[in-house]
């Protein structure tokens, strides 16, 4: 790092602090803006100078976790990553003019500063894209696990029947493991009937259907029984508009209806009690 | 015709970003809640189609309005190896993937004007246009 332009930031600091505010606010998109009160914009503002200026000051090790500490923060905030590195690009822009404004840069060191200010801007630019690259990817591989927890559960309700309530988007790998955990946990509830219960499942096509309608002769392959109910009306609507033929299925348009339809199946029935006030 | 836009279409979750630009669209004309079931699921089966069978394509929307009719235009459009047998493919039953077969003739069932144009080499276009009542 070239001394002289570490000492200039390090007196100057406030002066382009400032500066640096005023250019970012003024050309940054208004997504960006609307997405963070003014205190919090200037304080991370005001953080993201100090890492820069930690930069030339500290260790390696202690700019790198300050740095992740930084992009973390951001990528919760919902900063795009453009804006990051073109904040890092006016800085070094504010600099180099100021600098040169004060003569310190001049027409024969010219270049040579050029240099130093890409050898010092580059490896820090490449740093923080990484380092918002990983947290994105942490955070995006963290999600996928979220959801594939509550992706396909089977809950046993009574003896013999179990329900499994589908919610949300059902993709291939999903529906391999509404295939898996159906079959696993129809044979280790010794299942006589099975629910399948879309009612949160926002479109049914012919990929979701075909699924389903697969999963129920596996199901049927193994000696149960299976039911399909939460069907709203306009899916109804939709499914007879594709021609699916779901024939071979029970379907009830709620749970509670497929629930009593089963009990009636492994006959049980659930009565009212008498003489209780 | 007005306002556009599109998804492209490149893996699964695109899918999902397609038909809900059409539900917000759909809802935004008006339609109601089955007709907004038709639509995505038109959608929904249009960019599997591509997703399938040609890898990478675009799904459009558009808002018409001629005449003071109000209606959705799903264009979905792929330069995939294009289908040399229209006729077979809109019959239903026919599927070169094991599927059901009901998805372009479903189609066709969902919405209320329905074009293709596809050769082999050639890509496919389908705009499929629903109106409201």
């Amino acid at each position: 790092m070239n001394k002289a332009i570490s000492n200039y930031i390090e007196t100057n600091q406030q002066r382009i602090l400032s500066e640096w505010i005023d250019i970012t606010r003024s050309t940054a998109e208004d997504r960006v803006l609307r997405l963070v009160s003014d205190q919090v914009f200037v304080g991370t503002s005001k953080e993201f100078i100090d890492l820069i200026i930690s930069n030339i000051k500290d260790s390696n090790e202690e700019f790198e976790s300050k740095l992740s500490d930084f992009a973390e923060k951001v990528v919760r905030l919902g900063w795009p990553l453009n804006f990051v590195t073109k904040g890092l690009h006016t800085f070094a822009q504010i600099v180099f003019e100021e600098m040169k404004k004060e003569g310190i840069v001049n027409q024969e060191n010219q270049m040579e500063l050029v240099y130093e200010f890409d050898n010092w801007v580059t490896p820090m630019n490449n740093e923080i894209v990484s380092v918002y690259s990983r947290t994105w990817e942490r955070t995006v591989s963290l999600q996928k696990i979220a959801l594939q927890e509550l992706s396909a559960p089977l809950i046993p309700v009574f003896d013999g029947i179990t329900v499994m309530p589908l919610v949300g988007t059902i993709d291939t790998e999903r529906a391999k493991q509404i295939m898996e955990n159906l079959l696993n946990g129809a044979a280790k509830h010794r299942s006589e009937v099975v629910l399948i219960d879309i009612t949160g499942v926002p479109v049914v096509d012919t990929m979701v259907a075909h699924h389903i309608i697969q999963a129920a002769d596996a199901v049927r392959l193994i000696g149960a029984k299976c039911m399909l109910v939460g069907i709203r009306p306009e899916i109804a609507q939709t499914i007879v508009n594709l021609g699916i033929n779901l024939n071979q299925f029970t379907t009830k348009n709620t749970l509670k209806k497929g629930i009593e339809a089963a009990l009636e199946i492994t006959n049980r029935k659930i009565v009212e009690m008498e003489g209780e006030k | 015709m007005d306002i556009q836009s599109c998804v492209t279409i490149i893996n699964e979750w695109d899918i999902v970003a397609a038909r809900q630009l059409g539900r917000n669209v759909a809802k935004e004309l008006g339609f109601g809640t089955v007709d907004q079931a038709r639509i995505t699921t038109a959608i929904s089966e249009l960019a599997r189609n591509i997703y399938l069978y040609a890898g990478k394509g675009q799904i459009c929307i558009d808002k018409l309005n001629e005449n003071g009719k109000v209606g959705l235009r799903i264009n979905a459009a792929d330069s995939g190896p294009g289908i040399s047998e229209i006729r077979q493919v809109m019959e239903d039953g026919y599927s070169t993937s094991g599927g059901l077969g009901a998805g372009l003739p479903g189609v066709k069932r969902l919405m209320d004007q329905f074009d293709i144009d596809s050769s082999p080499g050639n890509g496919t276009k389908i705009i499929a246009t629903k109106w409201l009542r």
